[in-house]
């Protein structure tokens, strides 16, 4: 299990009296902001994947810059790892707390700064939540794009940290395109403002290595976001499918036939019929997959692009096709989409969910592939995912209560994900690696790439105090997990290079 | 379907072999391809490392969106390809003669026209392959559009001018030819212009350009057919030539004669105009503005920077002088980590950003 640090392989610090510890920190912050008991931390021993737990020995929860960049100084100082959080609603253990560490919380940084209509841009915190900027944009004509299924909750500073995507990314981009400047504090003690209003910025392009960097490299107080207008008109459609394959065969065609619509979803048979019963968004039951495609534009633009879609979709073999009626209706579609993952449980007590993404071209025999690994495990899978960007979201469906359950659900996620990397994907899309992805980032990469990561982070953080044990493998645990198949003892490249 | 084209001009091992014969002796190497861009930045006394000959198109999937090619390969022959399957670079980037290349390209970062209504260049790269510092081969990011698995590395290439790496190869997001496109030209002085588009900008509109050549607004609009109707109706003007949008990108456009010193002030596009000299023309939507002046380039750059954004000596009367807006000291100290980092021995186009880097 990936929630146990294993000193062989992860990470590891010299161990700091935990008094000393309270006591810098209380230095530093008010009494409400320091959270030190157990009972008080027990929130924060995980994210979404709470099949990972683990507790730090502190919760900071900073209400401005100087008090982040106060808390980075103690864990300087002290040599404690720091873990940032921004909601909690990650995916991958990317703020599974590091033991006897510091967590830090953005939940008291959670000021809107600024929105700016005429320079379509707002500055925010980054405890802000990502719906709470369209909501605040919306009287004037604009939202943010990146529309992660956790939206509701999700802050825009772990958007950032993830690079987080969403439904609307095919035509919209994903975090990295959507954000302009950031306020960074590093580990080392320096404040550095990255990006600008401005299109661009001279040197390298910090912004893009900080988006998705997962916490690794500093920690963002302020970020300004781009600020898109909404669309005049939005279609959206419903296509029924006889089958996966054909479904799939449709998405690929739509994206080759120029189309580019602001979303295409795709749920196979198990996914749909779950979502129906726990959403009621009118699903045709005896459909083996659907499309959900969101085609938005001037209205007449909409409508062409909406029956191009339709056309091709019945030439892939669709045997239903509905548009959306109302914005009701429209809202209901997605609602079912949406609300698919908890709907799992009507399954299974438990549910993991693999982020895969693959050249659509491979959707047919993927999915096919997919369902192959899953009868040879055991274990159900239901399909409901990003069909446009070829961004898979397998639910491995699972009783934990059940031994060896979770084990076995691991081992097929991972077989699922070595299948997206060999036919040219990657093993994340949008979850982020995390913690639960370490592994498979042995497959994807070589050894001298991950020691380029590696050198990267050391770039910022030469004491490898941020995140540590997170997106980015050390050689060691690559030989001893992962497929890289080097082991331990043998010379590795760059004996120099710190590893962490 | 995806095919292999042009495998027969793979150079990575030899290219490989002189980065590792330089690293060993800190010999320094000045990174070309096709030559058009040696202006841009400041010059690199090293030894040439040619990549013109590492070319060709290694997979084009046209029903996939996706291209991936040697860096040596020319943009033409990239561009002839695509338009073929009714696609094109969404970055449009400038061109600077025929001999320009995909690595030349993305190492410079430059991006064109549309960079304010699609994106940068780096929002159009899904994956490179490098040479780092070392002479090793390392590829980061991939073929999909959607990847978040370790650092950004692949974008970090795009406008590190070749500090970072030796780009051997690049997948690209490319783009399909929007079905309609038109363009207009308004009667609107420079100031009057910046802010009608700033309102404009306010609405969902099909802008794909807007330039303003110091008399007269330009705009291209790209999109659907209702769309572009519905912008030339609500926008007026008299239509002008596509082929003008061309010449732009060609940069046939007197201004661009390679006549220095010729700046290039990169600023959020709502601020009013510094002073800083005679301001010749303004592109992205008033983000991109050029001007000629003979005022000391930190005068140029303060006014930049009060301005919110950074200036940048396009074309230099005297080579070595400084190219690029200074970075603040924790910010450049950090480039010089992340150099080192990639480049230990520091033989990849040292002093083309910067004299430090």
């Amino acid at each position: 299990m990936l929630d146990r640090f294993d000193p062989d392989v992860d990470p590891t610090f010299p161990p700091v009296d935990p008094r000393r510890l309270a006591a810098a920190l209380g230095a530093v912050l008010p009494p409400d902001r320091l959270i030190l008991t157990t009972e008080g931390m027990r929130p924060y021993e995980a994210d979404a994947l709470a099949a990972y737990r683990s507790l730090p020995g502190a919760v900071a929860l900073p209400a401005d810059a100087s008090e982040v960049r106060a808390v980075l100084r103690v864990c300087r100082e002290l040599g404690v790892p720091l873990v940032p959080r921004g909601a909690g609603t990650g995916l991958s253990g990317g703020a599974l707390p590091y033991p006897g560490g510091v967590l830090m919380s953005f939940g008291k940084l959670s000021r809107i700064l600024a929105i700016d209509p005429v320079t379509r841009t707002a500055r925010v915190q980054p405890g802000v939540r990502n719906l709470a900027i369209s909501e605040a944009a919306q009287p004037h004509g604009l939202f943010y794009a990146p529309d992660p299924s956790s939206q509701l909750a999700c802050s825009i500073g772990g958007n950032v940290a993830e690079n987080a995507g969403g439904v609307h990314c095919l035509k919209y981009g994903l975090t990295v395109h959507n954000i302009l400047a950031l306020q960074v504090e590093t580990i080392t003690g320096e404040t550095l403002h990255i990006g600008s209003e401005a299109l661009d910025a001279p040197g390298f392009d910090l912004m893009a290595l900080m988006t998705g960097s997962e916490g690794l490299l500093g920690v963002v107080t302020e970020i300004t976001v781009r600020l898109t207008p909404i669309p005049a008109e939005i279609r959206t459609l419903l296509a029924a499918f006889p089958s996966t394959r054909s479904a799939a065969q449709a998405v690929a065609d739509i994206i080759a036939g120029g189309v580019t619509p602001a979303g295409l979803e795709m749920m196979d048979g198990l996914a749909l019929r779950a979502a129906e019963a726990y959403a009621h968004a009118g699903y045709p039951l005896d459909a083996e997959a659907i499309l959900i495609c969101e085609c938005d534009g001037e209205g007449a633009d909409a409508d062409d692009e909406t029956a191009r879609v339709a056309e091709i979709c019945r030439a892939a073999g669709a045997v239903q096709i509905h548009q959306a009626k109302d914005e009701g209706e429209r809202a209901r579609l997605w609602a079912g989409r949406k609300g698919a993952f908890p709907a799992m449980g009507r399954y299974a007590p438990d549910y993991y969910c693999i982020d895969g993404t693959i050249p659509r071209r491979c959707l047919p025999d993927v999915l096919t592939g997919i369902g192959d690994l899953a009868r040879a495990h055991g274990l159900a899978v239901a399909n409901v995912f990003h069909a446009g960007d070829g961004n898979l979201h397998p639910l491995i469906l699972y009783d934990a209560g059940k031994p060896g359950e979770l084990a076995t659900a691991e081992t097929l996620g991972g077989a699922i994900l070595e299948l997206c990397v060999s036919v040219g994907g990657t093993i994340t899309g949008e979850h982020g690696v995390g913690r639960e992805k370490l592994n498979q980032m042995c497959v994807q990469f070589t050894a001298a790439e991950l020691a380029a990561f590696a050198a990267i982070k050391a770039a910022f953080d030469p004491a490898g105090l941020l995140n540590p044990g997170k997106n980015i493998p050390s050689l060691p645990r690559c030989a001893e997990f992962g497929g890289l198949h080097v082991h331990r003892g043998q010379v590795m490249p760059h004996a120099d290079l710190p590893r962490f | 379907m995806a095919a292999v084209l042009e495998a027969d001009t793979d150079l990575t091992e030899a290219l490989a072999e002189q980065v590792r014969s330089a690293a060993e002796v800190r010999r320094p190497l000045r990174i070309v391809g096709g030559g058009t861009k040696a202006f841009y930045g400041r010059p690199v006394d090293g030894a040439p490392l040619e990549l013109a000959g590492h070319r060709g198109i290694v997979m084009h999937d046209p029903s996939e969106l996706v291209l991936i090619a040697r860096a040596g390969t020319p943009l033409a022959h990239i561009e002839a390809r695509l338009a073929e399957h009714g696609q094109m670079l969404g970055f449009e980037p400038p061109l600077f003669g025929s001999a320009g290349t995909l690595g030349g390209a993305v190492a410079a970062g430059l991006a064109g026209q549309r960079r304010p209504f699609v994106g940068a260049v780096r929002d159009f790269v899904l994956g490179v392959k490098i040479l780092d510092g070392r002479g090793q081969a390392l590829r980061f990011g991939g073929q999909v559009f959607k990847n978040v698995a370790g650092f950004d590395a692949f974008r970090l290439m795009a406008g590190a001018l070749g500090g970072l790496g030796v780009i051997l190869e690049v997948s690209l997001r490319v783009t399909p030819r929007p079905p309609r496109e038109a363009a207009i030209v308004l009667d609107l002085a420079p100031e009057p212009a910046r802010a009608w588009l700033s309102e404009a900008l306010r609405r969902p509109c099909p802008v794909s350009g807007a330039y303003h050549d110091g008399t007269r607004l330009h705009l291209r609009l790209s999109g659907g057919e209702a769309g572009v109707a519905a912008a030339l109706a609500q926008f007026g003007g008299q239509t002008g030539p596509l082929a003008f949008w061309d010449d732009l990108r060609q940069r046939s456009h007197p201004m661009f004669a390679p006549d220095a010193p010729l700046w290039r002030l990169s600023l959020p596009r709502t601020v009013p105009p510094p002073d800083v000299g005679d301001l010749v023309a303004w592109d992205w939507a008033g983000a991109q503005r050029w001007v000629r002046s003979d005022r000391p380039a930190e005068a140029i750059r303060r006014a930049a920077a009060e301005a919110g954004g950074h200036a940048t000596l396009f074309r230099a009367a005297t080579p070595a002088d400084l190219r690029f807006q200074p970075l603040a000291p924790a910010v450049l100290a950090l480039h010089q980590r992340l150099k080192a980092a990639l480049d230990p021995a520091g033989v990849l186009n040292p002093g083309r950003m910067y004299p430090e880097l």
